[in-house]
């Protein structure tokens, strides 16, 4: 199926923003957060300021502000992606250990991250097409799926071609065993629970027709 | 013992070909440039570099590598939109290339400092990076061996020193530069401000000076003049 075939058919699909404004809905006041680079970045554009979420950069900062513009830039303060951030009331700075101590101890409640793939089980798998001659890199994403006590993916349940990215095992390089508990896409939410996958809600799209797209057997 | 070296290439002077160099830094930000330059000018080769990435751009670690003087690079994230010297030479089979997730990488430089013999991380657990490496389950938790990064050498960047070698950090360039400092047997620090003993108060000293052996003074050039440092 093309992509274009994919849009035509789904038209209460989630487009990137609507499905950021829903992951932020469902960010509990007074978390502490982090968003991977790319499209999770999205999310903290409908975190109110009343939300009480506090996010964290793994380069060694809680309380990171909204991108830096103009006179705000300053080379120093950067976010994950190198993107030049500001700092908010109550912000703090640590070292790089301390900041990964923080992730890999629990001390974080939810990261978001972009994936290529999701089982069944809660394998990730976001770093690494494996592709002959790509330069891999990994960064923090390991350390992340891992280290907060709740990981959310967002990505398009669809590849290009069609082909869900919700699957029963990852065939692209593992990130982490059994890390995700929920996948926020453009079609569905799927809740990873110990006996299977469940469809929390969908958008656009009925569950038999869901579970025609997706090779993995679902629940409502 | 505190060494204030005159400039930059007195200060990395005695790095000898084939040297384990740590380099702070998280992309530009907290990356010792004009210790790096000084290096590229002193011509060391050989080098084993450990720093987050691979190098941006043209200066610094990007030259250090464009210039052939690194023979392995231990790192987190080396391919970025502006990583094309280290690009280069990696696919010519010109650089070796040892990749650890992140916290990995952090962790095992900060256990080299506080003489820690190997540590059980669950980073990494069940992916390729962890394969052959050996394994245990502890609680019913998933764990990976992994040791220690020592150094011969780290070059970092501090906002302000001490002439006791106490260092403070700005904003998010501080990142690998306290963990760094612990890992090598000598470490080199550039700092945008040096004052005397006392200039700093000690309750917000970041790095004490025991880790640091040599302080070089590099301005900031031109820069906007930053609110103060913590």
């Amino acid at each position: 199926m093309s992509q274009n075939a994919a849009d035509r058919s789904f038209e209460g699909r989630l487009d990137r923003n609507a499905l950021a404004a829903l992951v932020a809905s469902d960010i509990p006041h007074g978390a502490y957060v982090n968003l991977g680079i790319g499209q999770p970045t999205l999310v903290s554009n409908y975190l109110a300021p009343g939300s009480g979420v506090t996010l964290h950069t793994e380069n060694g900062m809680l309380g990171m502000g909204p991108e830096a513009h103009g006179d705000e830039v300053d080379l120093d303060l950067i976010n994950a992606g190198k993107i030049p951030v500001t700092e908010l009331p109550g912000a703090s700075y640590f070292h790089h250990a301390d900041s990964f101590a923080m992730m890999r101890g629990g001390h974080l409640d939810i990261c978001v991250l972009g994936a290529y793939q999701v089982s069944a089980t809660g394998d990730l798998a976001n770093w690494h097409t494996g592709t002959p001659g790509a330069i891999p890199a990994v960064g923090g994403a390991m350390d992340l799926a891992i280290g907060a006590r709740d990981t959310f993916v967002m990505m398009n349940l669809l590849t290009r071609d069609g082909q869900s990215k919700l699957v029963p095992e990852c065939t692209y390089p593992l990130t982490g065993l059994g890390c995700v508990s929920r996948v926020y896409t453009d079609l569905a939410v799927f809740l990873i629970e110990p006996d299977g996958a469940v469809v929390r809600e969908s958008f656009g799209i009925g569950f038999e027709q869901l579970q025609e797209l997706v090779p993995v057997l679902l629940r409502q | 013992m505190l060494t204030i070296s005159d400039n930059a290439m007195e200060a990395v002077a005695d790095i000898p070909d084939g040297a384990t160099v740590l380099i702070g830094g998280f992309g530009p930000a907290g990356q010792p440039v004009e210790l790096i330059e000084a290096l590229v000018q002193s011509g060391t080769s050989g080098l084993t570099v450990v720093n987050n990435n691979a190098g941006n751009g043209e200066v610094g670690l990007a030259a250090l590598i464009g210039a052939g003087r690194v023979r392995k690079i231990i790192c987190s994230f080396p391919r970025q939109h502006d990583s094309h010297h280290f690009d280069a030479k990696y696919r010519a089979g010109q650089i070796e290339l040892e990749l650890v997730p992140q916290g990995n990488l952090a962790e095992r430089i900060r256990t080299a400092g506080a003489g820690i013999g190997a540590f059980f991380t669950p980073t990494g657990y069940g992916t390729p990076l962890a394969e052959g490496k050996e394994v245990r389950e502890i609680d019913g938790r998933h764990y990976v061996l992994e040791y220690p990064i020592r150094a011969d050498y780290a070059l970092i960047k501090a906002y302000r020193g001490d002439e006791a070698g106490n260092l403070v950090y700005r904003k998010t360039a501080r990142n690998f530069g306290p963990v760094m400092a612990t890992a090598a047997r000598t470490t080199i620090a550039q700092v945008h401000e040096l004052v005397p003993l006392g200039g700093i108060d000690p309750e917000v000293v970041v790095t004490p000076g025991v880790y640091v052996s040599r302080l070089v003074l590099v301005p900031r050039e031109a820069a906007p003049e930053p609110e103060e440092g913590q």
